[in-house]
């Protein structure tokens, strides 16, 4: 599947809520289900500071691919991140690179990436793209 | 539970605030975000309006009709703050942007004038971030030492520690009245008296402070008292410094610029008297007269009405959120203002935020601005509750189901 079709897929999904709880009952769901980061990882060294809660990314290229893994301390964060590394992993860095990340904005999600809101998820957004960047060079 | 309040008609109040009749995703607002900043009374708004309306021009240099009014307006906002908290002169009120600007003109002019390499300044676990970092800059800049008080499980200043940590060598001690994180009201009184036994100045952080009870900074015998307009119902972006008369002539000026001087030349420069000589370039002349207008509202209410309504409010809440199975209050000490900090089992404080907030109701969430005493009580974070004379018996009720409902969610 392309980046833009699990996109899709994911707008699909929440198209069925009609409430705000509705949502965070799902995303809550999500960050219990996921075990998303090998506790090896889960250092500072792989920490996305937010004011609010942290963040904990890693990367790693597979057979081309690159495969994210990501935890944070609050529940709902960790949902949307489930649901960010669905969308961005096992993709090619230059897939990754070309796409620009829209189902959080059609999702109603779009303020928990407010600067203001300072939850890490910005940040980690920035650091999968860098990440990309980052493979995409080794590569050459 | 019935909004009622002994002390005032607490639906006419709510009535004067006209931010709390708004909704929020769908729900009546319940706004409990009050250590955070205040909400307005229309008497507020309207004279901001009525500035800008009728009165603007800038203050203290023009010759014209408009220009007196304004200066006069301004001005007279400071004597009502002087009033207010019983200084005894108005020149001794120095109009700032806030709280944390009070603190840092002090930090630096304080620094110049009187800190020596080796000289030490105490402050406590409990400081917000703003008043931690500034002596942290003054101490490195110095070679000066920053000495920190302990507190207990409770969130109480350990006094005896502070009593070890002091001494002739301590030049000044800055300590806040009330925790914006814990609630905890602070032994001042003591605090300054110790101090001044030891020859220190003292620096009382009063943001959390002013808006909910009486001070009297003659009694108090502090030589600073600091806070900010908009926790006090007031505008934001103006705040305000207190200071001895004969301390702030002995401080040197903080920033140059218009207003804060007598005369100018390329040789020499002599500067205003007080409180000009703190205050340079044009200040917040709207935001002045605003926090003047919040000061005779809180004076209508009674701040003592103020005080025994909020302690009440903070009484109900700490019981009824007690019935929430896993709750675990954080800031338990004896003597507390109308804040509220919790942590329920291991849910993280951020989400339930998230959660209430789209049932309406508006908390503070994270390490509050004092990361130190977060580490010292070992947790990431609270959620907190702080309250104001305008909320009500309840909306806590409301509050209280909303983070159970989120707590149900979340487990």
């Amino acid at each position: 599947m392309t980046i833009n079709s699990i996109q899709n897929e994911i707008i699909e999904e929440f198209s069925v809520f009609s409430e705000w709880l509705e949502k965070y009952e799902y995303l809550i769901e999500l960050g219990k289900d996921l075990p998303l980061i090998d506790d090896k990882f889960k250092k500072d060294e792989y920490l996305i500071k937010g004011c609010q809660s942290k963040v904990w990314l890693h990367a790693e290229l597979i057979d081309g691919n690159i495969k994210f893994t990501a935890d944070s301390d609050a529940i709902i964060t960790k949902g949307i991140i489930g649901l960010v590394i669905r969308v961005f992993s096992d993709h090619t860095p230059q897939e990754i690179i070309d796409t620009d990340l829209y189902f959080i904005d059609k999702i109603g999600l779009q303020e928990h990436l407010s600067p203001t809101r300072s939850n890490g998820l910005l940040a980690m957004l920035k650091q999968i793209k860098m990440y990309a960047l980052a493979f995409q060079a080794k590569q050459k | 539970m019935n909004n009622q309040s002994t002390y005032f008609d607490i639906e006419k109040v709510r009535a004067d605030f006209p931010i709390l009749n708004t909704s929020v995703n769908g729900k009546p607002l319940i706004y409990f975000d009050n250590g955070a900043t205040s909400q307005k009374p229309t008497a507020v708004i309207t004279a901001i309006n009525n500035f800008y309306s009728h009165q603007n021009s800038n203050i203290h240099r023009g010759v014209h009709t408009l220009s007196q009014n304004a200066t006069n307006a301004f001005e007279e906002a400071r004597k009502k703050v002087q009033l207010f908290v019983n200084a005894e002169h108005n020149h001794e009120i120095i109009f700032t942007r806030g709280t944390t600007e009070s603190i840092n003109l002090i930090a630096h002019t304080f620094r110049k004038q009187f800190l020596k390499k080796g000289d030490e300044i105490i402050i406590s676990t409990m400081e917000h971030h703003s008043n931690i970092v500034p002596w942290q800059l003054v101490c490195e800049e110095n070679e000066a030492v920053l000495k920190v008080i302990p507190i207990n499980d409770k969130g109480e200043l350990l006094i005896d520690e502070y009593k070890k940590l002091i001494s002739s060598k301590t030049k000044l001690v800055s300590i806040t009245h009330v925790s914006n994180t814990l609630g905890t009201i602070n032994p001042i009184e003591e605090i300054i008296k110790i101090a001044k036994e030891n020859g220190a100045y003292t620096l009382i952080d009063g943001a959390q402070a002013v808006p909910h009870t009486k001070i009297d900074v003659q009694k108090l015998d502090c030589d600073f008292y600091v806070f900010s307009g908009h926790k006090m119902y007031g505008p934001t972006g103006i705040g305000v410094l207190y200071g001895k008369e004969k301390i702030l002539n002995n401080l040197p000026p903080y920033q140059g610029g218009g207003d804060m001087i007598k005369t100018v030349s390329f040789e020499k420069t002599t500067y205003n008297e007080l409180p000009h000589k703190f205050e340079a370039g044009t200040p917040h002349i709207a935001g002045g007269i605003g926090l003047g207008v919040a000061v005779d509202y809180m004076n209508n209410i009674g701040i003592e009405n103020i005080e025994a309504y909020e302690q009440e409010l903070l009484t109900y809440a700490t019981t009824q959120i007690k019935t929430i199975n896993g709750i675990r209050i954080i800031g338990e000490a004896q003597k507390k203002a109308g804040v509220l900090s919790f942590l329920v089992n291991n849910t993280h404080p951020s989400d339930i935020g998230l959660i209430i907030d789209k049932l309406g109701v508006a908390i503070r969430t994270g390490h509050h601005c004092t990361e130190p005493l977060m580490n010292r009580l070992g947790i990431p974070g609270t959620a907190r509750a702080s309250f104001s004379f305008y909320n009500t018996k309840k909306e806590i009720d409301i509050f209280v189901d909303a983070v159970s409902k989120a707590v149900k969610m979340l487990a």
